[in-house]
């Protein structure tokens, strides 16, 4: 959760073109940055592996879910129909498992999107009210026309003139400096 | 098999296309001697394997369509290859033959004792139906269906080529073509189930029929689609054009549509096992006994279960090998969903139903029929560019992945 956390300094760069972007996010990740982020105002194809992002292990956290909620819902439906309330109804067996196939995918879907929605927010340290990047001016501008890098301070190789003269050294223009709270 | 990498044609097509013919007019031969033996048999196993065949053009001129009315651009280089699939209709047309000749074989409400309430035979259940089974009206439907198919697909297949020599953006003429295209898609392969394959047993029916044939057309060209595909891989052709984030999209498909193929035949089941009314659940506890259960035990965990298991995960789309054997294994269980449908329905000579008794007469058919349709595409597809080389969103197109 990043509600209660220390808000960390950041050092943002800016660059002009996705192309510069992709290539800032290369030269960072060789450099072995690791609490670096990259900003634009669409999605960039290959930028995961520039930043040589891993996987999102978001496909098993939704896996695990729907299995816990399918074998939940096969054992409840199989023990209130055989032993907790066994009724025979039309005729057919106790346990008559086609007609709880609706209900068993249903709690299986629902417990995977719980997985997804939940699973995506502690992923994302969500939910962040503010964060000190927000602080600067010129970062208002990711959101329209211009592309960032932003180093945190939580980084291990974060150094302050080294990062400045890192992101300079690699095409970044106006480094802005923001405090941490 | 020689290849331009420059114009994109298929300079020599080898013999691949004779040698389909030739396996065609052979297999079609041997069923004819299956005919001469057991003429209802031999019916119901063409009807098997012209409907097999049939949901593999449907499914290219489906791919096709939808296409065009998303506005896609990563299928833009499969695109050529599915509008030829579905231009192989007029193949269908010649095909469909038999099966006027077989109509009183195969399909009991046409027989005229049937309707005739002074018969032993009168059938008041069938006769309530008359309005809609009767023989005039079928073929005025089939030969509309057949017209509506062969007309989209080759007017497809005309305006694709005719860009590849002007280089206009036709969006908007393939829009006008794929929306109306779309609905009457729908609608003719619906009716089209419910003529030919479920009123085999006109006593029966189902409401989510046509969307259940729907899901397998879908699926029939898709596996087709892949299987060819990496063959043309295996020649060096089209390599580097149809790239492994394109197979792993069509494999993508191909793993919805097997969900979507289970819900619906899953619905199906579920409706009329629910309610268990004798009029409905024949049809299903005919298949789960008498011979047949075996069949329909390889369609639950052929067509589904082990499908489904095998294609979860991203590593398996995106695993070339794997995802032939998938495919040619989706590719058998159509079949054997059709033979599933439409071979229990057969009568013997003495009038009991036919039981489960699988010969070389069975597939001769579909190697017949398949091979005519496989000479046909390939013909139509060397004949020009295979994929469109001058469509604007081709670009793009190859340069798509996956994120």
């Amino acid at each position: 959760m990043g509600l209660f956390k220390k808000l960390p300094g950041v050092i943002i760069a800016e660059f002009d073109s996705t192309g510069s972007l992709l290539h800032a996010a290369e030269k960072m990740s060789e450099a072995g940055y690791k609490k670096y982020d990259c900003h634009s105002p669409f999605p960039i194809h290959g930028m995961d592996k520039a930043m040589k992002l891993k996987r999102s292990p978001m496909g098993y956290i939704i896996g695990t879910m729907g299995l816990i909620g399918m074998s939940g819902m096969v054992g409840l439906t199989y023990w209130t129909n055989t032993y907790g309330y066994s009724m025979v109804i039309s005729g057919k067996p106790y346990f008559s498992w086609q007609a709880f196939i609706p209900v068993i995918f249903a709690i299986t879907i629902l417990l995977s999107a719980f997985g997804a929605f939940f699973g995506m927010l502690a992923l994302n340290k969500l939910p962040q009210l503010f964060n000190p990047i927000f602080n600067s001016d010129a970062f208002a501008k990711v959101t329209n026309d211009s592309f960032f890098v932003s180093v945190e301070s939580h980084d291990p190789m974060y150094d302050e003139a080294k990062v400045k003269s890192f992101l300079e050294s690699i095409g970044g223009k106006n480094v802005e400096v923001i405090k941490g709270e | 098999m020689k290849f331009d990498t420059n114009t994109y044609k298929i300079t020599d097509s080898g013999k691949i296309g004779t040698v389909a013919l030739i396996l065609g007019v052979v297999f079609l031969a041997i069923s004819v001697l299956g005919f001469m033996q057991d003429s209802a048999h031999f019916y119901s196993n063409y009807l098997t394997a012209y409907i097999f065949w049939l949901s593999v053009a449907l499914g290219g001129m489906f791919i096709t369509m939808l296409h065009h009315i998303t506005n896609a651009t990563w299928s833009t280089v499969i695109r050529r290859i599915t509008e030829n699939m579905a231009a192989t209709m007029p193949v269908f047309v010649l095909l469909f033959i038999p099966i006027v000749f077989g109509l009183h074989e195969m399909y009991h409400w046409s027989h005229a004792e049937v309707m005739d309430p002074n018969s032993p035979s009168y059938d008041a259940l069938i006769h309530e139906k008359q309005g809609y089974l009767n023989e005039t009206f079928f073929f005025i439907r089939a030969f509309f269906y057949l017209a509506v198919w062969t007309i989209f697909s080759f007017l497809l297949r005309k305006k694709s080529v005719e860009q590849d020599s002007t280089g206009a953006d036709y969006k908007l003429a393939y829009k006008k073509l794929a929306a109306p295209g779309l609905i009457l898609f729908a609608l003719t392969t619906t009716f089209a189930s419910f003529d030919w394959m479920m009123s085999l047993d006109a006593h029966w029916f189902s409401t989510i029929f046509g969307v259940y044939f729907f899901s397998g057309i879908f699926l029939s060209g898709l596996t087709f689609l892949f299987v060819f595909l990496m063959y043309l891989r295996s020649q060096n052709v089209l390599g580097d054009v149809v790239t492994v984030e394109h197979y792993q999209d069509i494999g993508k498909f191909i793993f919805a549509f097997i969900i979507f193929w289970s819900y619906m035949a899953g619905s199906q089941y579920f409706l009329i096992w629910y309610a268990n009314l004798p009029e409905e659940n024949y049809w299903f506890l005919y298949r789960w006994g008498n011979s047949w259960e075996i069949v329909s035990m390889v369609l639950i965990y052929g067509h589904f279960v082990f499908p489904f298991l095998a294609l979860i995960t991203r590593a398996a789309k995106r695993n070339l090998k794997f995802m032939v054997f998938i495919s040619l294994w989706i590719f058998a269980m159509r079949f054997v969903d059709f033979y599933w449908i439409i071979m229990p329905t057969g009568l013997n000579e003495d009038g009991s139903r036919v039981v489960f008794d699988f010969t070389m007469y069975d597939i001769a058919p579909i190697i017949g029929i398949g091979g005519i349709f496989f000479w046909f595409f390939w013909k139509q597809l060397t004949a020009n560019a295979i994929i469109p080389v001058k469509d604007p969103s081709l670009n793009e197109s190859m340069k798509f992945q996956n994120t």
